[in-house]
This record gives structure tokens, C-alpha cells and sequence, in this order.
């Protein structure tokens, strides 16, 4: 039983990253019905930021190790969410009217762009983050120890899901955000300005997503710049499992994936670890291809 | 001084002329039709004005400012709203939903307010969903707040799509078949209440294929054929324009 639990706490810490990463796609494809091929890599972008501010920076030194995780969740968020904006304009916003193959071709090569530039900038070895930054405590709940590290990141990816969850579905702008998601034209005539949602959704997602890549570093202590493709995956899967365009369906999908990763990797064999993530996309897509809370057929992309 | 002015509209889709030489006024305060055959061009031109479509030549001036070429966003912030010929609500969103996606563009708190939920904020926020339950009064749904829109009824979605434009606070609003789909007792209120929408202060512009409506709120009435005007005036000057009856009914050449 504490075997069980221990895995599905870290399940749980994994799966919040999925989620984190995954409410990328699903928003970028709720409103463009695009799959944002790049996502991936901003979350590594986000990691490599992190690492830039803690080592070269010094960033714990200066301000010590509580404000520092602070600022480098605002900074690391900020950033990305710049390189989200420049992305949209650049690689997506120009072919718009083109067919959507183009952009999903468009955002391939920003994905293979953004992992070669990071490659030259640190280097193709794995990196690692500084391992002071937080302390080392782990918390007995239950018969079971939990690192602190995990509960942060859990705690932080929840605050992250609860506060968007509430941002879209109980503000105007969410509204408008859902609005210009269902029907463009439709939003463009009831006054909404659908080129500033797009460039909202290209803030929220890629900022999501560099948090993740920073939480991973932390968590793990190492990162390597073909990160973004296996947690992007595994993270557009998660937001097919609960339904894409859907944002509670992201966060759901995020955390039931990681779970079932956790425990199949602990019952099964860790070797298994991957196989078992896309055995669920499999299933999933015979089974119920529109997602656990999905509707709407997804169509071609 | 016209609130919207359309002066020599021109515009063409391939070989096909769609609206050809339109020119129309609608003066503050009115409640003008346009009414023509199928394919006479007048979900084209409300198109244009509208900014869906850029006209191949021609002026439209709203408010002495000229909005060709603006995005459509913008022309509904100057204050020109409309509702759609197949009915267009964010079906997924409850009714409530749809008149505040209307009432966004008009919100002055930004992203960064909402997301920290500044005081000013959420004022302006609890004011706009008071405003929104008010129009859904006016139109008769505030029983229907928290239903799905797709959910409504063909006529109750009709009066949606009038309260979510309404929202925008147009000061032109812009019906497209508004009676459509609507049953007797349905296009009797709807008469009331673009009347009580006129007496709010805001001008209506409407095509409607039930002359019925036509006859009985319009002011004015702009004939298209072919995509162009044939006849301007009021319902009595039209009923017996000779011009008006050849387009609709026929010439006796024909029989």
C-alpha cells in the first residue's frame, strides 16, 4: 500500500508537469486548431532559463534560495512567454489564411529551429541545475516520504490549473477567449479582438510551459536539450487523452497520465515507462478519439 | 447628416457581381429595410459594412468617418453591431455567456486586472453581468441565464443574437432576417421590440423577407435586384412602385 501511494504522489508531481505543458496545446488548438509543434521546445527554452538565471546569474546567491524560486518563476514565465509571442507572429501568424498543413509544417520547423538554437547556445551534453537550491527535506505522510521538491511542484502546478481554470471560465476576457475558440467571425462581429486572444493564448501556453521546463529542472537536476520532444509528446498526449481544446480535459489528462505512468513503471517495468504513456494515446484514440471531456470531433490536422 | 452613409458600393466575387453601384443613407433615430429577391446582394452588403469583406469601390461613411478597410472588431467599437442570417451564438456558452462576450469590447480593465482580480476590475465585471441580465430582459431570456444557447429554441436564439449585439452598445444595429424561422406570436414581439430598441436610442438597418415586418416597423425601404438599388421610400411608396412589383412578382410579358 505505501508503495502504491509513494507512486502516485509521484505520479501526481509528473503528471502536474504533463498538465502544465499540455494546457499549451489545447489552448493554442482550441482557438487556432493547430498543434503547436514548438511547444515542446519552449518548455525546454523554460529549463535552459532557468539554469542561465541559478548558475551564470547566481540567482540564489543574491537573493537566497525562497526568493529566488520566486523570481525564477516569474522571470523564466515572462521570458517564454515573449519567445510564445515572437513565435505566433513569425512562424504561425503569416499563414493564417494558408492551409493548415503549412502551419503544422511552419511549427515543425520552429520546433527543430528553437532545438538546435538551444544545442548551440549550451551545448548538446545534459546540464545540471545547482542541487542547493532547495533543502533537502522529505515529509513522512501516511508511511510514506515525499521530498519537498515534489510537493512544491505539485502545489504550484495546481495553484497554476485552479488559477487558469477560474481566469477562463469566470472573467469577460475568458469568455471572450471561449467565444473567439468556437467561432471566429462570430467573435470578430460581437467586437472581440481575436488577433489579442490568440496573442493572450500565445502568452498563457508558452509561459505554462517554460514553468514546466524550470519545475523539471528542479525536480530532476538535469536537463538536456532534446527534452522538449519526449515531455511534448507526452504532454500532447495527455491533452488528447482528456479531450484537445479542452482545458479542464489538459489538466485531467495531464494527471491521470503521469499516474498511470508512475504506477506502470513501479508494477510493470520502468523500461516500460513510455511504451505504457502511448499505449493510453492508443487506447484512447479506439476507444473514445474525442477525449475523456471532449465533444467535439477533433478534426484533421 | 446620415449616421451611415453607403455610397456607390461595388463589389464582385469571381465574375459575379454581387453588389453593383449601391448608395443608401440611414439617418439617426430611423428603421430601415432592405428587402430584394434571393441573391439581390443585401447579406452582401451588410457584409461590407461590417468590415467581413472589403468593397471593390465605394465609400461607406459611419459617423463622418469613413470605415472601409477596418477590421471588424473595430468597426463594432465605433458602434455598429449586427446578428446573422443562420444564426451564429457560441452554442457551447451559456446564454448569460453570449451577451458578455458581446459586452467584452467594451471593458476597459485588461488581461493583467483580470488576472489578479484588481478591485476596479471585478466592479466593472459585476456591472456588465447587471447590464447583461438587463438586455436579457428587454428580449425576454433572463429565465434562460445559465442554459446552453444551442440548447434555445430557433426564436429564442434569434433574440439572443439581438441582446449579445445590443451589448456591444451599438448605436446602429444590424438585423439580418431577424423574423426568420419565427412563428406568428414570435414576429409579433419581435415588431415590439425593435420598437423598444429604436426608442433606446439606437437606429436599426434590417433585411427581412416578411413583409409583414417589412410593412410594419420600416420607415424606409432600400430595393435591391441583381445588386443593385431600384427603388428607395417608404412602405406605401414602395407597395406601389411598379418597378418593386416586376422584381418580386413578375412582369405580365412572362405569363
Amino acid at each position: 500500500m505505501a508503495e502504491f501511494l509513494q507512486q502516485f504522489v509521484n505520479g501526481l508531481a509528473v503528471g502536474g508537469i504533463y498538465a502544465l505543458i499540455a494546457l499549451g496545446y489545447t489552448m493554442v488548438y482550441g482557438v487556432l486548431k493547430l498543434i503547436n509543434f514548438a511547444h515542446g521546445d519552449l518548455f525546454t527554452i523554460g529549463a535552459y532559463l532557468g539554469l542561465t538565471l541559478l548558475t551564470s546569474f547566481g540567482l540564489a546567491d543574491r537573493v537566497g534560495p525562497g526568493v529566488a524560486v520566486l523570481l525564477l518563476v516569474v522571470m523564466v514565465m515572462g521570458f517564454v512567454a515573449v519567445i510564445g509571442i515572437i513565435l505566433e507572429r513569425v512562424a504561425y501568424r503569416p499563414l493564417r489564411n494558408s492551409p493548415r498543413l503549412s502551419a503544422v509544417v511552419s511549427a515543425l520547423g520552429a520546433s527543430i529551429f528553437f532545438q538546435n538554437a538551444v544545442m548551440l547556445i549550451y551545448g548538446a551534453r545534459f546540464r545540471v541545475y545547482p542541487q542547493n537550491l532547495l533543502p533537502k527535506i522529505s515529509l513522512n505522510l501516511l508511511g510514506i516520504y515525499i521530498p519537498l521538491v515534489k510537493i512544491l511542484v505539485l502545489v504550484v502546478c495546481v495553484i497554476m490549473m485552479v488559477g487558469l481554470y477560474l481566469f477562463i471560465q469566470r472573467t469577460t476576457i475568458g469568455t471572450a477567449i471561449r467565444a473567439a475558440a468556437i467561432d471566429q467571425e462570430a467573435a470578430r462581429l460581437v467586437g472581440i479582438n481575436v488577433d489579442g486572444v490568440i496573442t493572450l493564448v500565445f502568452i498563457i501556453g508558452p509561459a505554462l510551459g517554460g514553468l514546466a521546463g524550470l519545475m523539471v529542472g528542479i525536480l530532476y537536476g538535469q536537463i538536456k536539450f532534446t527534452m522538449g520532444w519526449i515531455y511534448g509528446l507526452k504532454a500532447f498526449t495527455a491533452a488528447i487523452l482528456g479531450g484537445i481544446g479542452n482545458i479542464p480535459g489538459a489538466m485531467l489528462g495531464g494527471l491521470i497520465l503521469g499516474v498511470v505512468e508512475a504506477l506502470g513503471s513501479a508494477y510493470i517495468s520502468i523500461a516500460w515507462k513510455d511504451a505504457i504513456a502511448f499505449c493510453v494515446l492508443i487506447l484512447i484514440l479506439v476507444v473514445k478519439p474525442t477525449g475523456l471531456l471532449g465533444e467535439r470531433v477533433a478534426e484533421k490536422v | 447628416m446620415a449616421l451611415l452613409s453607403v455610397q456607390r458600393l461595388t463589389k464582385s466575387f469571381g465574375g459575379l457581381l454581387a453588389v453593383h453601384n449601391v448608395s443608401f443613407d440611414v439617418f439617426s433615430g430611423e428603421i430601415v429595410g432592405i428587402i430584394g429577391p434571393n441573391g439581390a446582394g443585401k447579406t452582401t452588403v451588410f457584409n461590407l459594412i461590417t468590415g467581413i469583406y472589403k468593397p471593390d469601390q465605394g465609400e461607406i461613411v459611419f459617423d463622418q468617418h469613413s470605415i472601409v478597410g477596418k477590421a471588424p472588431h473595430d468597426i463594432v467599437k465605433l458602434g455598429i453591431a449586427r446578428t446573422f442570417q443562420t444564426i451564429r451564438l457560441f452554442s457551447n456558452l451559456s446564454v448569460l455567456e453570449n451577451v458578455m462576450a458581446g459586452a467584452h469590447c467594451r471593458m476597459s480593465s485588461g488581461v493583467l486586472g483580470a488576472m489578479l482580480r484588481l478591485p476596479g476590475q471585478r466592479r466593472e465585471e459585476r456591472e456588465k453581468i447587471e447590464e447583461a441580465m438587463e438586455l436579457l430582459g428587454l428580449v425576454g431570456l433572463q429565465d434562460f441565464y445559465d442554459y446552453l444557447a444551442g440548447s434555445l429554441s430557433y426564436g429564442n436564439q434569434r433574440l439572443l443574437e439581438i441582446a449579445r449585439a445590443l451589448a456591444t452598445h451599438p448605436r446602429l444595429l444590424i438585423l439580418d432576417e431577424p423574423a426568420g424561422g419565427m412563428n406568428e406570436r414570435e414576429t409579433e414581439e419581435l415588431i415590439k421590440l425593435i420598437g423598444k430598441i429604436r426608442d433606446k436610442g439606437v437606429t436599426v438597418l434590417l433585411i427581412e423577407h416578411d413583409m409583414n415586418v417589412v410593412m410594419k416597423i420600416c420607415e424606409r425601404i432600400v430595393v435591391l435586384e441583381y445588386g443593385s438599388t431600384i427603388a428607395e421610400g417608404t412602405p406605401e411608396e414602395i407597395q406601389s412602385n411598379p418597378r418593386v412589383i416586376e422584381a418580386y412578382l413578375g412582369t405580365d410579358e412572362d405569363e
